[in-house]
This record gives C-alpha cells, structure tokens and sequence, in this order.
C-alpha cells in the first residue's frame, strides 16, 4: 500500500512485513515503487540456505487476483496462452504467459484453481498496472469478477528443509498440506498454501492476511527458517534456470522466443487464445531465435545486456547473467540465433571471452546440472 | 556506518592507500565501497612490475551485483599484488582494510602521498553521497 509523507508526496510502497525488515538490519532498495530487502547480510549466504537448508522470502509486493463467476473458466482460456483446462483438478497450478494479439509476452504468471468457477492469479509488481488494464478490458463480454486481493501477504518459504519447517508451524493444520503434491494448492480458512516457488527448490508459497503476516514470519524465524532478499532470491531463480519478466522476456518477444514454448498450449485446435494467430504465424515463418544458457568458461561475471558472439559476430545478447554461486562461475541466459551451435563468445568489458551453450536449468534441487 | 581509519588516505573513486615504512604504498577499496557493491566474487589484478599512471584502471573488483574499476591513486610501479584474492575474493568484504588489499604501487614521486585525501575529507565525501 502506498504511504503518503508530510508534504502529501508518495513514496514507496511497503509491504507489511515492512518493519521485519528494517530490524533484521536488511539492506533496502527501490523494487518495482516497493522498497523492498536486497539481502539482511551475505547474498550469497541466503543463497546457499535455500539450495542447504530453508529460506523465506517477502514477496508480498506482488499481486494476487482472484478471477470468479461462471465464465472464468471461459475468460481464462482466452486470456491466458497455457490452457487452464489442464487444471482439472481443484488446487492445482499452471504456470502461463499472458500475451497481446502480436504474440509479445504482457506477462507471465501463475494461476490456480481454487474451485468450481474459482481462480488466483499471482502476477508480477512491476507489470501490475498494465496487466490489471488489460485484463478488465478483455474481460468486458465476460460474466467474471476480478478482485484485486491487496489484502493478502505472500511469503515464499523454499529450501530442502523448508515444508517440514512450515509444518511445525502450522501445527494442527499442517496434515492438510503435507500430503499437497508439487504446484497443488491448499485453502486453510485466510491462508491459502501452495507448493510452488521461483527457485528450484522444494517449498512453499503461503498467502495471508496481512495483519497476521509479521506474526507468521516470526514463527518462522523461530522455525529456523532464515530470511533471504531479492539478491538471492535473483540467483536462485537464474540458477533454476526461470525467466524474469522484463529481462528475459516482454511485449517485444514471444514465448516460442523465449523458451517458454511448453507452456503455449495450441491443443485443443479450437481454443482461441489471445496471440495465438501470431504464434501460429511464427511458427509457420520458422522461429528465429531461442533463449540458453551460458556458462562462462573463463573468471568473471556475466551480465545483462552483454553482446554474445557467434561466428565471431554480435547475435546476440545476454538477458540475465549473473554469478552462480552453487557453481561458483558466471551463468547468463541469452537471446541468440535459432541454429547458434554449443559455444558462443561474450564480450566483457571490451573483451571477449568464451562460453558453452547449454540448457538451463543449471541448477535444480541443490544438484549441478551442466 | 562505514569503518574510515584515520591513518589511511583515500581518493574519490573509494580506494584507500596505506604509506608502508619502505615508501610503498599499498591499495585497496573501502568499507563503504565493499558495502555498496555487495559480496564480491571475482578480482582481475593487475601484473607485478606493471607501470601506472594516477587515475589508471589497474583492477576490477566484481560483485555479484555489479563491476567496479580499482584505479591506481599515484604513477608509479606496481610491486606486489594480493594473490589471495585470486581464489578468496570474499576477503575484501569480510576485512578491506587487511587482508582484503588489492596492490602495492611503488610511487615515481614521494610527495603524491601528502596530495590524498585524509580521513576526514573522504568522510566528508561520502556522507554527501
């Protein structure tokens, strides 16, 4: 929720584990509008709890929508590019990009069927406004209702230890969402559970009200479970090998573009999703490019937006890079030519050096993959 | 609050500068510049016998967040480097003012050392930043 100053002027928006922050000491920075923890010490340390042991992090910044009424099965099924049809069973979560008539990615997002006529959709902080427009818009013919849930806290709590954690502090209800299956969600009365999360980890993904969220988060720090910023929260999700909207992916590319093609669904034929025509046109004209993974050969640092080189010429470039430090050398996905081989060159820094292509993820489950 | 020791010198680009009893002076990156750029996770050092310039980029101090240039503070001869750091570049963050070194520059004039900036004036700096 915003907060206003003195002067009337807006600053940036706090989550309501605000104040948990500030007193473990966390380094703050401006995330989207929200001022959010970058890391309460070691980046790298919070790094290493979650793939070891179990880390949480706030990510009540992000926006939970609820989609209801007797057409939201029918509304989502337009609107979304996966099918939510594939969630048959009540609980169950799809991951899915939301796309504009040219097949360009407007976001991407996780949806959930809580019931009969009944969804959640988690959708990123940054792309909210925009996202929230145009889903009223294509919703108009609809009879659905969209109901923005600003009055719910998320925390993501991820790490090999990190259910059994969870469990102990639930207490009684924790029988109720031990036997959840990955990417399953479970109701208990205001908190929804949820095993799903954006690191490569076994966890969990838990919504509540936000007054009873600093209670929780303190449960959990007693638990064991430490607290992780977003520097962390970065690396986990590279290593896991998983997009970020607004770097690896947005309008100006397409799904087919940007490896996330499993998660288009063009069965059944007749389902008419937006940006699917565009898509289908692609397809026809051949897809260009692809988004890999590197893995720098040589020390250093991959970064965002450096030139990779393929033949010896700029084809491309890198959309995430980073330091992994489960592996302890640079990773990087990377846009590049559709018949790009197994080994580029990156420019760094006005050199270039030498990388292998490989398939993410990099990580998965505390185990090296590549 | 950042850690300035009063008897270092410090330039604007956050390197401080140790006079050594044999007039070498021996170079690192401040607390206040460790704390900025985060865990760090890759040094490029410059080459023993190496000739600098005041203001040369002669190193690079990578973090995870970002990549931050180390220059040389005066012209002169680098003479040894922290090859520690080769394989324990976390030594800048856990003790910058110790172990945490980057090079030793043997300076072509004396006199450039009484030219830095004490610890006052970089304290001066930095709580403007």
């Amino acid at each position: 929720m915003p907060k206003t100053n003195d002067n009337g002027i807006t600053t940036m928006k706090h989550t309501p584990l605000h104040d948990q922050h500030v007193a473990l000491g966390a380094k703050m920075v401006d995330f989207g509008g929200w001022d959010m923890p970058l890391a309460y010490g070691s980046q790298i340390e919070e790094h290493h709890q979650v793939r070891r042991d179990a880390g949480m992090f706030d990510v009540s910044h992000m926006t939970v929508v609820d989609i209801t009424g007797p057409q939201a099965r029918d509304y989502l099924r337009r609107l979304l590019a996966n099918d939510v049809d594939r969630l048959a069973a009540p609980g169950k979560a799809l991951y899915s990009c939301m796309l504009d008539e040219q097949g360009g990615v407007i976001d991407d997002l996780i949806v959930y069927h809580l019931d009969v006529d009944r969804y959640r959709m988690v959708i990123n902080a940054a792309t909210t406004d925009k996202d929230l427009a145009w889903m009223r818009r294509q919703a108009e013919g609809f009879d659905v209702d969209l109901k923005v849930r600003d009055d719910l806290a998320m925390i993501a709590v991820q790490g090999p230890t990190a259910r059994e954690r969870v469990h102990r502090v639930l207490g009684g209800e924790a029988e109720r969402v031990a036997d959840l299956k990955p990417f399953f969600m479970a109701e208990l009365g205001e908190m929804a559970v949820a095993r799903t999360g954006y690191t490569g980890e076994d966890g969990y993904e838990i919504m509540l009200p936000a007054g009873a969220a600093a209670d929780f988060w303190q449960r959990l720090l007693d638990a064991g479970v430490k607290p992780c910023g977003l520097g962390a929260r970065d690396t986990l999700r590279l290593e896991a090998g998983m997009n970020l909207y607004g770097a690896d992916m947005d309008e100006t590319v397409t799904p087919l573009e940007s490896g996330l093609a499993w998660t288009v669904a063009f069965e059944p034929a007749d389902r008419d999703f937006i940006g699917r025509a565009a898509l289908e046109r692609q397809l026809a004209e051949g897809v260009g490019r692809k988004l890999v993974g590197l893995v720098l050969e040589d020390r250093g640092v991959l970064r965002n937006h450096q030139p990779v080189l393929v033949n010896g010429a700029v084809a491309g470039e890198i959309t995430s890079g980073s330091f992994s430090p489960t592996l302890g050398r640079a990773i990087a996905l990377a846009r590049v030519p559709a018949d790009t081989g197994d080994s580029v060159e990156v420019q760094m820094r006005g050199k270039t050096h030498r990388a292998r292509v490989v398939k993410p993820p990099f990580v998965r489950h505390g185990k090296a993959l590549i | 609050m950042s850690n300035i020791p009063q008897e270092l010198r410090y330039t604007e680009t956050h390197e401080w500068i140790r006079l050594e009893e044999d007039g070498t002076l021996t170079v690192g990156i401040t607390d206040h510049a460790q704390e900025l750029l985060g865990d760090i996770v890759f040094v490029e050092l410059p080459e023993e016998g190496e000739e600098c310039a005041a203001g040369d980029d002669v190193a690079v101090v990578e973090s995870v967040k970002a990549a931050s240039d180390v220059y040389a503070p005066v012209t002169g001869e680098v003479v040894a480097i922290n090859t520690k750091l080769t394989d324990t570049p976390e030594l800048i963050n856990q003790d910058p003012y110790g172990e945490g070194w980057i090079f030793r520059v043997k300076p072509m004039d004396p006199e450039d050392y009484d030219e830095l900036m004490d610890a006052d004036a970089y304290q001066e700096l930095i709580s403007e930043e």
